[in-house]
């Protein structure tokens, strides 16, 4: 279920373990936290992967930013894989250059995305049977 | 494009969108929310709080954080002397300064942030008073601060800072502006009661009349409201009408409680009331516009034959000539030791005789019309029969002659007002 909580709801969509969430056309402070939620709670719903869909979105202010590495924290700690895909090229060279992408991978589209994740045994560092 | 003017680009867009921020008057908690996600994302910082320091409790409140466990709305204790250091620092801080900040809050909030690596601190320092620190970990490009970083932490830091000073005035203000009205209505409750007070003063001293000056009162704020005043202007008039005889309490007490009608030596004596009234009001700060003016007119006529100064037509205050009517109406519907009081017929014949010469139409338009809302049941409450009490039987009666002077008044009140003020 996408996140309602306020204006317009963020769209997401689970494809087993993984959830791809699509950011809206302007990453700031209000669609910025629906995303962050949205994040967090496929993350509490068990999600092994994010999959960050940046296909709308023309603008990532400095709130985006921070908020995206809110979502990455929560990642790292759910043991979870974030990706980017869909970056369109001056949202690319940000991250670049904020050093977000030391801690994502970027894909070019989702395909390229849900290709990167990698099992789950291997990103938690856990043996499985 | 070059990587160094995009930061630049980046950081510029920051600083705009936090001015957005600082200069929203609306949620304070939010705006401090927003600025901290501001100045993390700049750098693309991964962890960090923003503290509001309180002088009086000497202690630092996390009101904004990232990435340090679940410290929000915590107090950590913070000394004057720490505060007086950081404030020191101002805006010659330096990387190894800052950085040696944060080393040592972290030794004295070891026990909060075990595991917590901080690697500045930056004061927020606003008039040379500390408002609050920011405090800031790792970059998420893993590399070290720079002196550059923590010159674009310090001008979005000296931002946050005017937004919570700004916040803290603004409470203030209100706070006092708070205290000033609950003084002020404090005030104005004294005024009124004391004002009441007097009333029955001046209606105990004249035993003919009692309850006449509240009686006034009430009539004139009727009148004033039916004419359209303001809430502040009407609760004047109510207390000019309380007033208006003041200066009958400075009277011979044997000519005020005479019990037949006055001989010229008794006349004189009484027409001094009004001036006398005037004297005495006029030394009070009244919290309403010409109280003591009203007491001074309300014996003055249109066509000037009134006392004390022979005023005519609008040189006579609006409230006087609301308190003249208000005066006489009581006057003629009370028993006096020389007459009863009239039948209500003949009062509004009175009325109609005298408009233009003696009463401003525009007064006696309105008296009569909140007198025929009240009987007709236009009006909710019924001030005015009330007011009249027991002592009128069948007051419905006198409708047809209150239509009949609302029409009349309406077509040529104002020439005949117009006439009797010689213009």
């Amino acid at each position: 279920m996408a996140d309602t909580t306020s204006g317009t709801p963020v769209q997401a969509r689970c494809i087993g373990d993984t959830a791809i969430i699509y950011a809206s056309d302007y990453l700031n402070k209000l669609s910025g936290e629906r995303i962050e939620r949205e994040c967090k709670r496929q993350l509490e719903s068990g999600c092994r992967a994010l999959v960050i869909n940046f296909r709308d979105t023309e603008l990532v202010n400095s709130i985006g930013v921070s908020i995206l590495m809110g979502v990455i924290d929560a990642s790292e700690k759910n043991h979870a894989q974030v990706i980017f895909s869909d970056v369109n090229g001056q949202t690319a060279d940000l991250f670049e250059m904020l050093g977000l992408t030391r801690h994502v991978s970027v894909a070019k589209d989702e395909t390229e995305a849900l290709a990167l994740i990698t099992p789950q045994a291997n990103r938690a560092g856990s043996t499985t049977s | 494009m070059e990587t160094n003017t995009q930061r630049l680009l980046h950081t510029f867009a920051a600083l705009a969108d936090l001015g957005q921020e600082i200069a929203d008057t609306g949620d304070f908690e939010e705006m401090l929310r927003a600025s901290f996600h501001l100045l993390l994302g700049s750098l693309a910082i991964r962890r960090g709080a923003v503290g509001e320091y309180n002088h009086v409790g000497k202690t630092l409140t996390l009101a904004a954080a990232r990435g340090l466990g679940d410290v929000l709305e915590l107090e950590l204790p913070l000394s004057t002397e720490h505060a007086r250091h950081l404030e020191s620092l101002g805006s010659a801080l330096s990387l190894a300064a800052s950085k040696k900040e944060a080393a040592r809050f972290l030794v004295d909030h070891q026990r909060t942030f075990p595991a917590v690596e901080i690697d500045l601190l930056v004061p927020l320092v606003v008039r040379e008073r500390l408002i609050g620190v920011v405090l800031l970990g790792e970059k998420a490009t893993g590399e070290a601060f720079t002196e550059e970083d923590v010159e674009i932490v310090k001008a979005l830091a000296r931002h946050i800072g005017v937004g919570i000073h700004s916040h803290r005035l603004l409470e203030e203000v209100e706070h006092k502006a708070d205290e000033n009205r609950r003084l002020y209505d404090g005030l104005r409750t004294i005024y009124k009661e004391t004002v009441h007070a007097f009333a029955a003063a001046i209606d105990i001293k004249d035993r003919y009349t009692q309850g006449h000056s509240v009686r006034v009162g009430k009539y004139s704020e009727i009148i004033a409201r039916e004419m359209g005043w303001t809430d502040d202007a009407v609760e004047g008039i109510a207390i000019a009408g309380y007033l208006h005889d003041i200066g009958k309490l400075i009277v011979d007490l044997n000519v005020l409680n005479s019990p037949g009608r006055f001989n010229a030596k008794e006349s004189k004596e009484m027409s001094r009331h009004p001036t006398a009234g005037y004297e005495i009001l006029s030394p009070i700060s009244h919290p309403y516009a010409d109280i003591p003016l009203m007491a001074r007119y309300h014996h003055e006529r249109l066509d000037g034959n009134g006392y004390p100064d022979g005023l005519k037509g609008d040189e006579i205050p609006p409230g006087a000539k609301i308190v003249t009517l208000a005066d006489s109406f009581d006057a003629m519907t009370t028993d006096r030791p020389y007459r009863n009081r009239l039948p209500l017929a003949d009062v509004l014949e009175d009325f109609r005789v005298n408009t233009g010469t003696q009463f401003e139409p525009a007064v006696v338009c309105a008296f009569c019309r909140a007198f025929l809302k009240e009987i007709e049941g236009t009006s909710k409450e019924k001030r005015l029969m009330k007011l009249l009490g027991k002592n009128y039987d069948n007051v419905e009666s006198v409708s047809p002659i209150l239509t009949q002077l609302i029409s009349d008044l309406d077509g040529d009140g104002d020439m005949r007002a117009a006439s009797a003020a010689g213009h």
